[in-house]
Parts: C-alpha cells; sequence; structure tokens
C-alpha cells in the first residue's frame, strides 16, 4: 500500500528578529522585510509524512505552500529532506487572506491536486500562532482532523492511528482516510538534508524564478523534476470573492506598538550590598521566605 | 426556541467539572451581555451532565443548551462541530467564545469555516466598540473587539468581524477573571436531542487510548515565578534559575524564546500562547518583555527584572530593576537568601 501524502507549509517570517518595517499601513504584515523561515511545527509535520513514506514505500509525498515565488525556498528545502514534489500557490489575489480565506485556497489547491489519502501540517505557524487553517481546510474539503498529533503511528488498513498531546495528557486515535493532521512541535525533529536529495533538486524552481534564466530554464525542461509547481487562483478554479481580503471575515481594526504606562521602577545596583538589602526586605514583608 | 443573536459560551466538561476556562468565559460573556443586552447562552456536550445547571447558572446563564449521549465524550472533532453548527444555525448567536484549549482550538476553526464566520484566536481582551470600514465608510455599531497579540508578540490588533456571524474567539485559561454573578441565578435549560444535530457519519474518530498525564508543572498555583528569557542563553544558565526557585520554594517560567531554543519545557512557556500568570513575586531573568510574554504576567503584584540591558522593554513594568547578568545576579540572590532566611 503507497500513500498520497500532502504537507501543508508556510514561509514564514523569523518573528524573533523583527524590525520597524514590519508592519504596512494596512495592518498586514510586510513579509518582504523580515528574514523567512520554513514555519518549523510544519517541518515536524514534514517528518511524520516523510516517515510515513519510508513505512509505505512508494507513497509520494508533496508539499503545498500559498505565498509569493519566493516560498519555492522552503518546497526546495523540502525536497532535500525527502518530498517528492511542491506546488507554489501565488496570487495577488490572495494578499491579505485571513485564516479562512487562505483554507479556502489551499482547499481549492489541494482538490486540484487531487488523488489525497492524508493531508499533514504543522499545528501553527510561528506569525499568527491561530491553528486554525489545518481544522478549517479540513472542514472545506469535508474531511476529519486530528490535531495536535505528536505521531503518526501507522496506516493500515484505511485507518491511522494518531498519538496526540493535549493539556490533560496522551490520547491515542483512530481514524479513517483521507484526513487532515496537524502535527504538535512536540514532534520528532525533522530529518536533515540528503546530500543525493540536495544533489538531485539543487536547480528545482518555480517558473517565474528562472524566467529570466535560460539555462536554468533548459535544464529544468529536460529534467521536469525540477520543476516547481506555481498555481494561481484561477488555475485552482478558486472564487476570487473568497480570497484575499474579500474573502476574509476577520478585518483589522487597528494596530498597536504596544507603549507601557513606564512605572518608575526601583533600580536595585548589582553588588552583594545591594542585593542583600533587597532580599531582607523581601523576607522582611513576606514577600519571600 | 427563536430566541436570536445572543452571546453563547461552549463549555468543556470533564470529570464532572466545567473547565475553567469556560467559567472565565462565561464571566466575561456575561459582563459584555448586559453591555449589549442581550441573553448569555451556554452549550455543553458530553457524557453524565446531570450537576452542570448547578455549576454554571450562577455565572448568569440564561439558556444552557445540553446535548447528553456518552459518544460525546471524549471530545473528538466532529460531533461536537456539527452540534455548534447546526445549533448556530438555528439561534443565530450574535457572539461566540470558547477556550484556547486543544479543544476549543479543534472545534473553533472548524465551525467558523461552515459558517463562514471570523474567528480571532488567543484574544487576551474583548471589548464592545464601533468601527468604519476604512474602504466603503460602513459603520458598524457594537462588534466585539478581539483584542490579541500578534505577529510573535511584536504588535497588538484589534480584529473585528463587521458582517459575519457569529462574531468568534477563543481565549486562553487564566487570561479572564471568574466570577460568580449572582448566586441565585435560575436560566432555562434546553435539551436538544443528539440525533438532530449531529450524524452517524461524525462518529468515525475513535479514541483507543487516553492517559491523563497531569502536568507536573503547576505555574498558576505557584506564589514565586523564576522565569528567564533568551537572555539566559544556555540551559545550564537556567539550571541556576532552577537552584533559585528551589530555594525560594517557587516555579521556573519562561519565555517563548527559551522554550523554542530548547532550553526549557513547553508547559512551563508564560505568555500569550502559553499560561497567563498572577504570583505573588515574579523574577524576570533575561526576559526582554515582548507584548506576548507580558500579557501573561503583567498582573503579578510584584515584577523584578533582572537584565543586562538597562533599556528592556520589561523594565518598564517592572517594580524592581536589577541590570546586570543573570549569571552574576542570581548567586548572589540565592546566597543571601540562604544566608537571611530561617
Amino acid at each position: 500500500m503507497s500513500l498520497n501524502i500532502i504537507v501543508l507549509a508556510k514561509q514564514v517570517p523569523d518573528t524573533r528578529n523583527v524590525g520597524k518595517d514590519a508592519m504596512k499601513e494596512d495592518g498586514t504584515v510586510n513579509r518582504a522585510a523580515l528574514p523567512a523561515i520554513f514555519n518549523p511545527e510544519d517541518l515536524n509535520a514534514l517528518e511524520q509524512a516523510l516517515r510515513l513514506k519510508d513505512m509505505y514505500p512508494g507513497s509520494k509525498v508533496t508539499i503545498l505552500t500559498m505565498g509569493p515565488a519566493r516560498a519555492a525556498e522552503i518546497i526546495r528545502e523540502g525536497l532535500y529532506r525527502g518530498a517528492d514534489d511542491g506546488v507554489v500557490l501565488s496570487d495577488r489575489a490572495f494578499a491579505g487572506s485571513d485564516t479562512l480565506a487562505t483554507s479556502y485556497a489551499l482547499s481549492a489547491a489541494i482538490k486540484k491536486l487531487g488523488n489525497y489519502d492524508i493531508i499533514i501540517g504543522g499545528r501553527q505557524a510561528i506569525d499568527g500562532d491561530t491553528a486554525q487553517v489545518g481544522p478549517q481546510v479540513a472542514e472545506k474539503l469535508g474531511l476529519p482532523t486530528v490535531t495536535y498529533a505528536e505521531e503518526i503511528v501507522d496506516a493500515d488498513n484505511g485507518k491511522v492511528t494518531v498519538k496526540r498531546r493535549i493539556e490533560s495528557g496522551v490520547e491515542t486515535v483512530k481514524a479513517p482516510l483521507p484526513l487532515v493532521v496537524t502535527v504538535n512541535g512536540s514532534a520528532a525533529p525533522c530529518r536533515p538534508r540528503n546530500a543525493k536529495c540536495l544533489q538531485k533538486y539543487k536547480y528545482a524552481a518555480v517558473p517565474s524564478e528562472v524566467a529570466t534564466d535560460d539555462k536554468k530554464k533548459e535544464l529544468i525542461e529536460k529534467r521536469p523534476y525540477l520543476n516547481i509547481g506555481e498555481w494561481n487562483a484561477a488555475y485552482v478554479d478558486a472564487d476570487l470573492a473568497q480570497c484575499g481580503l474579500a474573502g476574509s471575515p476577520t478585518k483589522v481594526k487597528s494596530i498597536e506598538n504596544v507603549v507601557f504606562t513606564a512605572k518608575e521602577a526601583r533600580k536595585i545596583e548589582n553588588t552583594d550590598e545591594a542585593v542583600e538589602d533587597l532580599i531582607k526586605e523581601l523576607i522582611a514583608n513576606h514577600t519571600i521566605g | 426556541m427563536a430566541d436570536k443573536n445572543n452571546l453563547i459560551v461552549y463549555l468543556e466538561y470533564e470529570d464532572g467539572k466545567v473547565a475553567d476556562v469556560s467559567l472565565e468565559l462565561l464571566t466575561k460573556g456575561r459582563q459584555l451581555a448586559d453591555k449589549l443586552g442581550i441573553k448569555l447562552e451556554a452549550v455543553v456536550a458530553g457524557d453524565n451532565l446531570k450537576d452542570i445547571e448547578k455549576q454554571v447558572m450562577p455565572y448568569g446563564v440564561d439558556t444552557l443548551y445540553k446535548v447528553q449521549d456518552k459518544r460525546l465524550y471524549p471530545y473528538t472533532s466532529l460531533p461536537h462541530s456539527s452540534i455548534l453548527i447546526n445549533l448556530f444555525k438555528e439561534i443565530e448567536p450574535r457572539i461566540a467564545f470558547m477556550g484556547a484549549t486543544s479543544i476549543g482550538r479543534d472545534l473553533g476553526p472548524r465551525v467558523s469555516s461552515a459558517l463562514h464566520s471570523g474567528l480571532t484566536a488567543d484574544c487576551t481582551s474583548l471589548e464592545i466598540g464601533d468601527y468604519t470600514d476604512a474602504k466603503t465608510g460602513k459603520e458598524y455599531k457594537d462588534l466585539l473587539y478581539q483584542i490579541r497579540p500578534a505577529f510573535g508578540g511584536n504588535i497588538v490588533a484589534t480584529i473585528v468581524n463587521p458582517d459575519c456571524r457569529p462574531q468568534m474567539a477563543t481565549v486562553r485559561e487564566g487570561v479572564m477573571k471568574k466570577e460568580i454573578y449572582n448566586s441565585n441565578y435560575k436560566g432555562e435549560v434546553v435539551d436538544l436531542d443528539v440525533n438532530k444535530y449531529t450524524d452517524n457519519t461524525d462518529f468515525v474518530v475513535d479514541i483507543i487510548d487516553r492517559h491523563v498525564e497531569k502536568s507536573k508543572v503547576n505555574l498558576k498555583g505557584s506564589p514565586i515565578i523564576v522565569a528567564g528569557g533568551y537572555g539566559v542563553g544556555s540551559k545550564e544558565n537556567f539550571d541556576l534559575l532552577q537552584q533559585l526557585a528551589d530555594v525560594l520554594g517557587a516555579e521556573v517560567g519562561a519565555s517563548r524564546a527559551a522554550v523554542d531554543a530548547g532550553w526549557v519545557d513547553h508547559d512551563r512557556q508564560i505568555g500569550q500562547t502559553g499560561v497567563t500568570v498572577r504570583p505573588k513575586l515574579y523574577i524576570a531573568c533575561g526576559i526582554s518583555g515582548q507584548i506576548q510574554h507580558i500579557a501573561g504576567m503583567q498582573d503579578s503584584s510584584l515584577i523584578i527584572s533582572i537584565n543586562s540591558d538597562p533599556d528592556a522593554p520589561i523594565n518598564t513594568i517592572a517594580d524592581i530593576v536589577i541590570t546586570g547578568k543573570m549569571e552574576d545576579v542570581v548567586p548572589k540572590l540565592i546566597k543571601y537568601y540562604k544566608k537571611n532566611s530561617k
């Protein structure tokens, strides 16, 4: 038995290093101003997909991402680690999407891909932390979901066994294929790049990346596996009313850089005497001890 | 059941008890319902729901919808979503809240997708206010402001859902306060037939094993928290914080950056995407003070910040600031506490 696996991944701004020009005036994120990385939990998801591929030889792992052409970077990263194929879903019409519009676009692309057994994504992306897109994609496709997965144990006889990590403990569930699974950061980390895959996919690209590079274009024509799909809204038959800002029920009313009402903090010198005095004071007023 | 346009809270129920987060949402929901002049409703789906009225009515619930069936406990996504989707189509709530828990964050998106209603995750504040659409100039009265840090906690965003209903939000446990509204409050109980609200095909996910592992970490209940951030620099330095916590009888907490760096377990994370705490004493070591962290600890009674950067944002909300390396300061705290306690 082999599986068709779709991994949902997102290229995210590294929110740990945010500069002042990170936000646009309309309150959406200016992604161009930030270093872009493979969303961490999507890497955990990719690992679960690759493990299924190891378990069920002949399985195929396709990475689907929505974003600008440069998001092809994470598809390449995935190919280097063992994925087989990838698609960048890219269109201006998707700009400003909230989670609902995003899940609509992704579900349209998944329908276009067709023939899937299991869709795996990270639990949430570090730029939004919403954890909404996975379950929403599932709803749009009419599939069950298993969220907070820590390990996909197997996928025998049309059912997957999944260990979930939830607040109260650990739960093991059996759910029928096809379905959507979202993977926790506590799951196994993604395997590193594989030297052979790196060699093979080094020049993989979406068409718009090589538009002005005839040499690379020629190479990709000769080796079609180097072509990363680049799909727009029309190609996936997306209804524009459900895409981007128009398709987003949530609107950003305002964005603030919060200025804390500064209270006058007491400054304690980093000396033995001062620290000891502070400790004595805290003991005396029963804060500690 | 013609009563429409109210505020509804989805209740989580485990071991015969309504979850704290649900009661906190009822408290917030009651306030907002009063402000809007609408009813507070609640919905619960599960097994053994007998005494639940007693637990929730004092929070000011006007209508409690109960769906009782063995198969509804433990929670699985599809049947609980179907119940909410079908009920919401019927009663058309104006606002719906659920906990930002592994249940609420599984359920909310599915319901919002089916109803095409906006959902904002992990809100830290919920208010009522007006909104004017910048493009169309259309004015909206009394919308739900869903306020949350976003973008890794670098900003605070106010989100609204002008046109779609319900306006949905999830909130983490501990963010809102839990307060009895009126211990004699009596609302109406409406029993719903599970077969009307779910389909047999919803029961396709089987829970084959479930073991409760209560978290060993008790951040919420600890009167003193010693928390470390990215500035702590290493796992070894976190051991130093643990030593300080041990002598003070405190718990160790961490900012998200420190958790992401792999120095501390995830269940110790404090902030919008972690736990919200209100200890008597919060010692922040090497924590710069992103909004998303501050959202989870700003109500601490006394905040001491130890940071090598005198301009770290956290210093603006701290009561006491010690400028210096935590590797330097923490051993002093340990030494002089040992010397002076007893």
